[in-house]
């Protein structure tokens, strides 16, 4: 990381110093952000997820999103990959015989495709109009079609390839999960969390789905341990429940009455890894999986994000635009030795 | 100042209709049709461009390849005024014309490619801009240098509608004007290659790097002498002038030094990097990788001796081949090089192609148009 940023001020300097004037001294890398401490997120367990996809109509209801056919009957909604259309997806991986749940030869597995909410995102730092913005408070990367210029680079600059563009339509606008914060204002949280029959996908705040999911690594394989479905509940609010009911709730923590829905389950065999905890610097979409995750579709990330250097680069040379207006006087004062007023006049 | 014997631009005159501009005319015609399906219909209607590969030649070659042949002014420019070469003066103008189409064309071409164009008008309303993003700076500085350069080329049509008063008043600020048109290219051109940082891991370790503005600003620049050595050539044989040679030969001998910078920059920052290796793999992008440099090293075998620099032949290929070489550079990095994942392909529809075509064709009919009306290419002795 130090030599990575060494390397990164040793360019900038040079880069500087062609560009004219110096001015490169205290060059400063900018760090990855870190995620808000009330940031909201999901944690997508692959281990008990199994494939019924309610999550992915829930979401397509949800974001009222209409059908992708990708099959002759055109009868059922098909998508191959999220899209402007489709924010969420179940993909399958599968090995050999398919034999086992979650093993990496001769098994399958699962995995959710859908925004994480970086901590420090690509698609925020790319949007020259700010029609991706991070909440300050929840962190959700929010998108605004009413600023959106539909220039795409936030698809491009996604390292997870989030943001879809629905190129069919005259109008088309950018597709991605939103954590569902339409619904929050109703005490609703994300769809996919809500109809997830076995708490695969479990809404939360990212700290408490951390701890979840650290928990749940430390647990041994096929013993008995109790999982939480729809929301997680933080400790200190589940100690005060069945004491307030509907309104004293809400006015709590926003979210609508649920009864508990935890259940008892055994512990699959995880990799040691939640995934997000450390990639692009932290995500607010945290996953388990039994199989690795580079081989479920999941990106080996530094645990930096681009948006990062990209913002030390332009702020190094842009900053307070004083290089710029640096280098504009010197030119001027060449420009005014060496062009005479009368330029392009009889000569 | 020896600027002073040069002779006085003067329009070229002749017939505007042959030949050349019917076929650049159908080929707008072509162009007009696909776009109107384009926006009719959407992007994904005539072009092939899809969720792994946003970004289609509308936007690599039509605006970051087309801006950067355009740099010939900006490049020529700054030879003249900064450096105070005063004996290129004759070269200004008709690079400068260049220049402006190429830009103006970039700018248009960019609401083609925009999805949601109607809402462009938040790149510049202050409570939408995002100071952080690259595009947004990239954005700015190519509207205003769009701006610079027609104040840098109004004189020209002042003098032809015998606007003299204007053009003195105008001619007073013009070293600002100059100073502006040098500063802008310089940002936008470094920036447009700052554009591929934020992909991160995304594109090849061959291309991504913090020293991409770098590499981005020194093809610029030798695409721009590029770029006049080709057009010079072609000006010249198709209006059947003279060639420049006293101004280009020498032109050709700078340009050849930023080239060898370039190649050392690249060079030293793949080592740096550690990234070398990746080029003695045999993948696409390794194969992508030698093509382009080859197109850097190989003027110097072309163009590499005074003599050889003497011979417009040559001069013309040595254009040609660093205007590849820029070329493969930023389509290697945003295109051959991008990997997002998922089992994406492109390859540009025939629709898609015929758009940039037809951008071509409507910058050599604006050129065309100008130089027989307008006082752009000196007046042959
Ligand atoms: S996953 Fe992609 S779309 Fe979602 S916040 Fe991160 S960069 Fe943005
Ligand atoms: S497509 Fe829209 S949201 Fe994405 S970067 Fe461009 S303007 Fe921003
Ligand atoms: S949070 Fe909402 S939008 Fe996001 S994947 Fe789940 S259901 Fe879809």
């Amino acid at each position: 990381m130090t030599t990575r940023r060494n390397f990164l001020k040793g360019a900038l300097a040079a880069t500087g110093a062609i560009v004219g004037s110096g001015g490169t001294a205290g060059v400063q890398a900018r760090e990855t952000r870190k995620v808000p401490p009330e940031a909201l997120g999901l944690l997508y367990d692959a281990t008990l997820c199994v494939g019924c996809k309610a999550c992915v109509a829930a979401c397509k209801e949800a974001n009222g999103n209409p059908p992708e056919f990708n099959t002759v009957d055109q009868l059922w909604d098909t998508p191959l990959d999220t899209s402007g259309d489709t924010f969420n997806i179940i993909k399958m991986y599968r090995n050999g015989t398919m034999e086992t749940k979650d093993a990496e030869t001769n098994g399958y597995s699962f995995m959710k495709t859908s925004c994480m909410h970086c901590a420090d995102p690509s698609c925020v730092s790319a949007c020259p109009v700010s029609a991706m913005t991070k909440n300050p408070v929840n962190g959700i990367v929010e998108y605004n079609p009413d600023k959106c210029i539909g220039c795409r680079y936030c698809v491009l600059a996604c390292p997870f390839g989030i943001p879809k563009y629905q190129f069919n339509d005259p109008l088309g606008r950018i597709g991605k999960c939103e954590l569902c914060r339409h619904r929050h204002k109703d005490g609703h949280y994300s769809a996919c969390a809500e109809v997830c029959p076995t708490g695969a996908t479990l809404f939360g705040r990212t700290e408490d789905l951390l701890a979840e999911a650290k928990r749940r690594l430390a647990l041994k394989p096929g013993s008995i341990t109790t999982y939480p479905r729809g929301r997680l509940r933080p400790a200190q609010e589940k100690a005060l429940q069945g004491k307030d009911t509907g309104e004293g709730n809400k006015a709590r923590h926003g979210w609508r009455h649920e009864p508990d829905q935890s259940y008892e389950g055994v512990v699959g065999n995880y990799q040691q890894h939640v995934y997000g905890e450390q990639e692009y610097g932290g995500t607010q979409v945290v996953k388990l999986s039994g199989v690795p995750f580079e081989k479920v579709g999941m990106p080996k990330l530094p645990p930096y994000s681009s948006a990062a250097t990209s913002e030390t680069i332009q702020h190094t040379l842009y900053g307070g635009l004083l290089m710029p207006i640096a280098v504009l006087g010197a030119l001027t004062w060449v420009a005014k030795r060496n062009v005479k007023p009368e330029e392009g006049e009889e000569e | 100042m020896s600027a002073q014997h040069h002779a006085k631009p003067a329009p070229v005159g002749g017939p505007l209709f042959n030949g050349v501009t019917l076929i650049a005319g159908i080929l707008i015609a072509i162009m007009a049709v696909i776009l109107l399906v384009r926006f009719f219909y959407g992007l994904g209607s005539v072009t092939a461009m899809n969720d792994g590969y946003p970004w289609g030649i509308w936007i690599v070659v039509d605006v970051m390849i087309g801006s950067a042949f355009a740099c010939g002014g900006f490049s020529v420019a700054m030879l003249v005024y900064i450096f105070n070469k005063g004996e290129y003066h004759p070269l200004v103008r008709p690079a400068l014309l260049a220049s402006l189409f190429g830009y103006t064309l970039a700018g248009i071409g960019v609401v083609f490619d925009l999805g949601r164009w109607w809402n462009v008008w938040n790149m510049y309303w202050p409570w939408s801009v995002n100071l952080n993003s690259v595009m947004f700076e990239v954005a700015i500085c190519i509207t205003l240098y769009i701006v610079v350069m027609w104040i840098e080329f109004s004189p020209v049509v002042m003098e032809k509608y015998g606007l003299y008063e204007l053009k003195k008043k105008i001619g007073k600020y013009m070293f600002f004007i100059i100073a502006l048109g040098t500063l802008l290219p310089m940002m936008h051109q470094s920036s447009l290659g700052t554009m591929w940082v934020v992909l991160g891991t995304q594109v090849h370790p061959l291309w991504q790097t913090p020293m991409v503005p770098l590499l981005f600003l020194l093809t610029a620049v030798i695409m721009g002498y590029a770029v006049v050595l080709f057009e010079s050539c072609v000006a010249s044989s198709a209006y059947r002038r003279s060639i420049e040679m006293n101004l280009l030969t020498p032109m050709a001998k700078v340009m050849l030094g930023i080239v060898a910078a370039y190649i050392v920059v690249r060079l030293a920052d793949l080592l740096v990097r550690g990234a070398f290796g990746l080029a003695f793999e045999m993948t696409l992008e390794s194969v992508m990788f030698w093509f382009e440099m080859a197109c850097f090293v190989a003027p110097f075998f072309v163009i590499g001796t005074e003599a050889q620099r003497r011979n417009p032949a040559r001069l013309f290929i040595g254009g040609i081949l660093l205007m590849l070489g820029g070329s493969l550079l930023r389509l290697n990095g945003f295109l051959i090089g991008y990997e997002t994942g998922g089992g994406y392909q492109y390859f540009p529809s025939l629709p898609e192609l015929m758009v940039t075509v037809g951008m071509f064709a409507t910058e050599v009919l604006g050129y065309i148009v100008i130089t027989r009306r307008f006082p752009v290419l000196p007046r042959e002795a």
